[in-house]
């Protein structure tokens, strides 16, 4: 469904991605590692067009993403880091909004904004101000706002971050019920947890590179745990990217 | 599917600025409040004389042609008369409080009437004045001089028939329409109209700049858009917002102050779109050029009142020196100004409406070309 060849990009003397390499098939869930500035996502970006790659390129269902008004990009559903949101809007006129981005209209368009609005457990406040939602219902919303459109493909940004458990669950529940569906998602996250939970594979990059690509019972085989340890990914993914701090 | 695209984007920035109804009162109000002031200031400037220039007279002659001088200017409709001694007379200038004083020395009469027909031993008539209001400093003098030279007439001649002026004069403005005239409501709404659409401008430059802080930016650059249907999405709604507070504004002013489009009414929309237009791109600009919303504000609004200073908003550009009012003409507000004067007060046809038209056209597209040149595109 996606497949990403030696992505780069650099700003400056700075190597954000150097030659970044991953795929992703339907129903897959991709979780993507890496401490701060890593390159997650200066990546991301560059699969959803926000950011012009140096070399590489991005592949959708094996046609190449290239170009502002390439249609492939409606394959594509982004859910950025930020809460992307009108907070002066309710969830329905926000919605109204990026479906009409992607040439959405009249009863089709309606009929979506009830669906992703249900999906995501907000129906009954489609019609109050957003700025009056809590953290975690503009994160629940933040991801209706990606799905809208019924992309193959959906990118995830960090979407739990400073959400409550309940929330946390409910965003969870909602991903595997995509995967379910035939859905290919690609996750960045700092929480380990949330990786072991869903994803099928995991990449983790450091320093703009792909430093491992596995899936999670061969990432748990690659490194063994320290004696009286139980392996986890965190161990895992410390003993691949160092324990230094990041800016 | 980039039209769905722009009506939707169009929709959106229109519903953003109507759910802020105190900001949309403000955009409406403010506007009409300073230009009905600045229409009452300069309605009253221009209606000065009518009112009464407020002078005082210190008369010290008790002699016929003196009394019969001070009783031609009391009985004057554009003179407001006090008397008073010369003390008071002297004070009331130094403290704003009249115009001009009238100092009449004591024998000024008879003086002034052997004068008159020996030219000799002309007797000294003495005009204190408020530094500030020079020009009724000339029309008293010249009300004064007629006053005298009849009252000498009257008190040598007294048979004869009150003087006359040997010719009459004709007066009407020199509009297109005769019946036009300087209305000070048309150009004060004009100006005020077109600075608060400038301000709505930088509104949508700043509301550009905190889309990209809040991420929004990023929903919309990963839609399958072009650059030039985001970028003219945003000009749309912009023009639309401007237009409307430009038009609520001139509204206001034909219902409450009788302000009359007396050129062309196609020509008066074909210019307020056109300076719609230009405020919306300047918006645009702002977003280009801009980083922090917050720094932006503060240079764009310095900016924008720098153009509507020099268009004449505050003042008309004819009271400009010359050189200035030939410099001018670089700032686009002149020419929406001047555009809007022609169409209203002015009473120019439709012709009048096409040059600043184009020209208000072309900063459009100057600022707009600007704007895609250097608008960040790149996402991080």
């Amino acid at each position: 469904m996606l497949q990403v060849k030696n992505l780069r990009k650099t700003y400056g003397d700075i190597v954000a991605v150097d030659g970044v390499s991953l795929s992703l098939a339907p129903g897959q869930l991709l979780g993507l590692l890496g401490p701060n500035g890593a390159g997650k996502t200066t990546t991301v970006s560059m699969i959803a067009g926000l950011v012009t790659p140096d070399g590489g390129e991005v592949m959708v269902g094996g046609a190449p993403l290239v170009g502002d008004t390439n249609p492939l990009k409606r394959k594509i559903g982004l859910v950025p880091q930020d809460l992307a949101l009108y907070d002066e809007l309710c969830p329905t006129d926000n919605l109204r909004f990026f479906g009409g981005l992607y040439g959405m209209h009249g009863n089709a368009l309606a009929v979506a904004i009830k669906n992703v609005l249900e999906l995501v457990g907000l129906a009954d406040r489609a019609r109050d101000a957003v700025k009056n939602f809590s953290g975690g219902m503009k994160r629940r919303l933040n991801l209706a706002a990606g799905l809208l459109h019924d992309p193959d493909i959906l990118l995830l940004d960090e979407p739990t971050v400073g959400v409550d458990p309940q929330s946390r669950n409910a965003i969870f529940e909602n991903l595997e019920l995509l995967k379910s569906r035939g859905k290919a998602l690609l996750y960045t996250t700092h929480y380990m947890e949330e990786v072991e939970r869903m994803a099928d594979r995991v990449v983790v990059i450091d320093h703009g590179k792909v430093i491992a690509d596995n899936t999670l019972a061969g990432l748990l085989a690659s490194v063994p745990p320290k004696p009286g340890e139980k392996p986890s990914l965190e161990a895992v993914f410390l003993t691949l990217t160092g324990r230094s701090l990041r800016d | 599917m980039a039209l769905t695209a722009l009506r939707a984007m169009v929709r959106k920035d229109l519903q953003l600025f109507f759910s802020d109804r105190k900001a949309v009162i403000m955009s409406f109000a403010a506007p009409i409040l300073i230009a009905s002031f600045f229409g009452s200031v300069f309605s009253s400037a221009g209606n000065g004389a009518a009112a009464g220039i407020p002078i005082m007279i210190a008369n010290q002659d008790n002699g016929v042609i003196s009394q019969s001088i001070v009783a031609a200017i009391r009985a004057d409709k554009t003179l407001g008369v006090t008397l008073t001694t010369p003390d008071s007379a002297r004070e009331a200038v130094r403290q704003g409080k009249v115009t001009v004083s009238v100092l009449i020395p004591r024998g000024f009469g008879d003086a002034a009437g052997l004068a008159f027909f020996n030219g000799q031993n002309k007797p000294e008539l003495n005009l204190l004045y408020d530094p500030s209001h020079t020009a009724e400093l000339g029309m008293v003098r010249g009300m004064l001089m007629g006053h005298v030279i009849e009252a000498v007439i009257k008190a040598a001649r007294p048979d004869a028939p009150p003087m006359t002026a040997p010719f009459t004069v004709k007066e009407e403005p020199g509009m297109a329409d005769p019946n036009a005239g300087y209305n000070a409501y048309a150009h004060s709404f004009a100006g005020m109209g077109i600075q608060f659409l400038l301000f709505a401008a930088i509104d949508l430059g700043i509301g550009i700049l905190l889309e990209r802080q809040r991420g929004l930016w990023k929903r919309l650059r990963s839609a399958p858009l072009s650059k030039g249907a985001l970028l003219g999405g945003k000009a749309v709604s912009g023009m639309l917002i401007t237009l409307l507070t430009l038009l609520v504004s001139f509204t206001f002013a034909i219902v409450v102050f009788k302000v009359r489009i007396a050129g062309s009414v196609p020509g008066f929309l074909m210019v307020a779109a056109a300076t719609a237009l230009m405020a919306s791109n300047f918006g645009l600009l702002i977003a280009a050029l801009g980083r922090t919303p917050g720094a932006t504000r503060g240079v764009s609004i310095l900016a924008t009142l720098m153009m509507v200073m020099l268009g004449g908003a505050w003042i008309p550009t004819f009271f400009f020196p010359s050189w200035l009012q030939k410099a001018t003409v670089v700032v686009p507000t002149r020419w929406a100004i001047d555009g809007i004067d022609a169409m209203t007060w002015r009473g120019i046809g439709f012709s009048g409406a096409v040059l600043p038209t184009a020209v208000l056209v072309g900063f459009a597209a100057l600022f707009g070309g600007i704007a895609v040149w250097q608008f960040r595109w790149e996402e991080s």
